[in-house]
């Protein structure tokens, strides 16, 4: 008690100093939660956009040479043999230019699909409606717009009705889906959905390549996969031709990302770490210099009783002192950072508790390892020299 | 109270072996008034560090109050300085940034004192040498004298059994090095211990007893009682100038 009180009196005694000092940790505890924070913030981001897209999707790739037992048809059967499969759609996917009137849009995203694609994303519609199962069957010339498809091409969000001309054959719109946002994948309104059938002959695509399943739930996710395994094991040695398929599980994939994001958050964290030890050592430069300094003081504390502990704490607790103040200081600076600065600066950070509390104990601990070396030589002057310096 | 039996403390300079002080006897009863006087570089100074616990010797006995202080450890020589041993200083050594209260109250931390005790403790000290008026005031606020008044409430208040003083006037003009002396005076007649080391022989002139201390070999004076004591320090220095005009 004694000894933070002579600590707060040494650190007030030369304020601009131990400011300085201070200095170093305030910026090693301010970088390692603000960054600590927009790892963990980007993370979170980034998952929020892939559970976006469902984790409870199954995206199937199947490559085959000629006779490819995947159709329509079969796609269909799938989805309604068992209770864990809620939807199943065949999708393809294609880039070209669309013209309406004088206007040429160049960025749309062009897929084929059937009904079942908007439930698995997820879709809903702003006007109008999605692509129906009479459009795949009767090969419809229809499609349903994105919001930004669709003002690109007609500068209207209700652009149903309107028509639009692609390869040279002319497409009515039937839809526009409420604005979907970005994601990982890119944009998710520059799409152009057409039916399934008729996007086999636009992109000169025949047969089925890739479809997503949804299952009932993200929890039965693995009883769905095994459901499409089964069908698709099943469906290919009923038929001649050589068949290969995998399937690829969103969570998995979630799984991966997560790793990798925590792994740069990790990198970061290290960064500002350095940051915090250049800090301390910043602490344990001031301190021998206010060691030596105060030779005679520790002089004359000696004469008149102080032990080499005396010493010790004394200078131990200043330094103790200046770092858990700089690494308090720091933290709340950061925490104004988080809470004040990341609407301005539109980045999502997660102050985190535990990081808070890491930060401190990290601070506490540079105060113990650099100031324990000057502490020690401070108790460990000769009364009788100490008291001659001058 | 002092009991030192061929005492030998060497210091190696330039490869050669110096005796700072050879073979030292010395006795010191308690409420003895002793001076050490000698020349510099004759060893006084050693003998009152090796006398305040500063410093151990390299050989012989010291005995301070019945205690053999050879073996002691470091901790144990703080201890001991901080409950025997009241040190005064010719640069009187108050800590700047602390108040003369504050300085006073340094060697009862130490002690593990409480705050209020501490606190009263050390304004008695300061009252008894006519300091507590100042008792709120940094040593730069404070005359040379009123600082040395400081240095020695600090070393009275935790009432030691020796008062060890290395030149306590010498910083001070004569008129308060007079003051200053007389308290010592005052202190000796209340009973304390002290141990004064001067080169100045009209300030060693007041004490019972002078130790002249050349080359690391002690002379002793003859016992002088007080009235002569008196009588030859304002013969020796008739205007209250010190011989040498510090």
């Amino acid at each position: 008690m004694e000894s933070i009180l002579m600590a707060f009196k040494a650190i007030r005694s030369n304020k601009m100093r131990s400011f300085l000092t201070m200095l170093g940790i305030i910026i090693g505890v301010l970088s390692i939660v603000v960054l600590t924070a927009i790892g963990q913030g980007t993370n979170a981001e980034i998952i929020k956009n892939i559970e976006g897209m469902g984790t409870n999707l199954l995206s199937v790739t199947v490559r085959a040479r000629r006779n490819n037992p995947v159709t329509l048809d079969s796609i269909q059967k799938m989805a309604s043999s068992s209770d864990s499969v809620a939807y199943a759609a065949p999708i393809l996917t294609s880039s070209g230019t669309v013209k309406a009137n004088l206007i040429q849009y160049e960025d749309g995203s062009l897929i084929a699909t059937t009904p079942g694609y908007e439930k698995i994303r997820g879709w809903t519609l702003r006007y109008g409606r999605f692509i129906t199962n009479p459009d795949v069957d009767n090969r419809s010339f229809v499609a349903v717009l994105g919001q930004e498809a669709s003002v690109e091409l007609f500068g209207t969000v209700n652009s149903v009705g309107q028509t639009f001309t692609y390869k040279g054959y002319t497409f009515e719109v039937v839809g526009v889906l409420n604005e979907i946002g970005s994601t990982v994948i890119g944009s998710g309104d520059n799409l152009i959905i057409f039916p399934f059938t008729l996007g086999e002959r636009l992109f000169n695509s025949r047969g089925i390549s890739s479809f997503y399943v949804s299952a009932t739930s993200a929890d039965v996710i693995d009883d769905t996969q095994a459901t499409v395994k089964n069908y698709m094991d099943r469906l290919i040695s009923a038929s001649t031709s050589s068949t290969t398929y995998t399937i690829n599980n969103q969570s998995a994939m979630l799984e991966a990302l997560n790793k990798s994001t925590r792994q740069l958050t990790l990198m970061l964290a290290g960064i500002a770490a350095i940051s915090l030890l250049v800090g301390g050592i910043g602490i344990m430069n001031i301190m021998l210099v206010s060691v030596s300094e105060r030779t005679r003081e520790i002089g004359i504390r000696k004469a008149i009783g102080a032990t080499r502990a005396n010493i010790l704490s004394q200078f131990l607790v200043e330094a103790l002192t200046v770092s858990l103040l700089g690494g308090m200081i720091g933290l709340a600076l950061s925490w104004f950072v988080c809470e004040f600065l990341q609407p301005v600066i539109g980045m999502t950070m997660v102050f985190s508790p535990s990081v808070a509390l890491l930060a401190i104990g990290f601070s506490v601990g540079i105060g113990v390892i650099f100031g324990l070396y000057p502490a020690n030589k401070a108790s460990k002057l000769r009364p009788i020299e100490a008291l001659r310096y001058e | 109270m002092i009991t030192m039996n061929d005492i030998v403390k060497r210091y190696a300079i330039g490869g050669e072996s110096i005796y700072a002080l050879d073979h030292v006897s010395l006795t010191v009863g308690d409420g003895d008034y002793v001076a050490i006087t000698g020349p510099s570089g004759s060893g006084k100074s050693t003998l009152m560090n090796i006398i305040g616990c500063l410093d151990v010797s390299d050989q012989g006995a010291y005995e301070l109050n019945g205690r053999r202080i050879e073996k002691y450890s470091s901790r144990q020589l703080a201890h001991l300085r901080n409950r025997e041993i009241g040190f005064i200083f010719q640069g009187f050594n108050l800590l700047q940034k602390l108040t003369a209260l504050e300085n006073v109250e340094l060697p009862l931390i130490y002690q593990k004192v409480g705050r209020a005790e501490r606190r009263r403790r050390a304004m008695e000290a300061l009252q008894n040498v006519g300091l507590a008026e100042r008792a709120q005031h940094k040593p730069t606020e404070l005359s040379g004298g009123q600082q040395q008044r400081c240095a020695i409430a600090r070393a009275l208040v935790t009432e030691p059994t020796l008062i060890l003083a290395d030149e306590p006037t010498g910083n001070l003009d004569s008129r308060t090095g007079v003051e200053i002396l007389n308290l010592f005076d005052e202190l000796h007649q209340a009973g304390h211990t002290i141990v004064l080391i001067t080169h100045d022989a009209g300030v060693a002139a007041r004490a019972q007893r002078v130790i002249h201390i050349v080359d690391g070999k002690i002379w002793e004076g003859k016992p002088i009682t007080d009235t002569v004591d008196r009588a030859t320090a304002e013969e020796v220095n008739p205007d209250g100038i010190h011989p040498d005009g510090v």
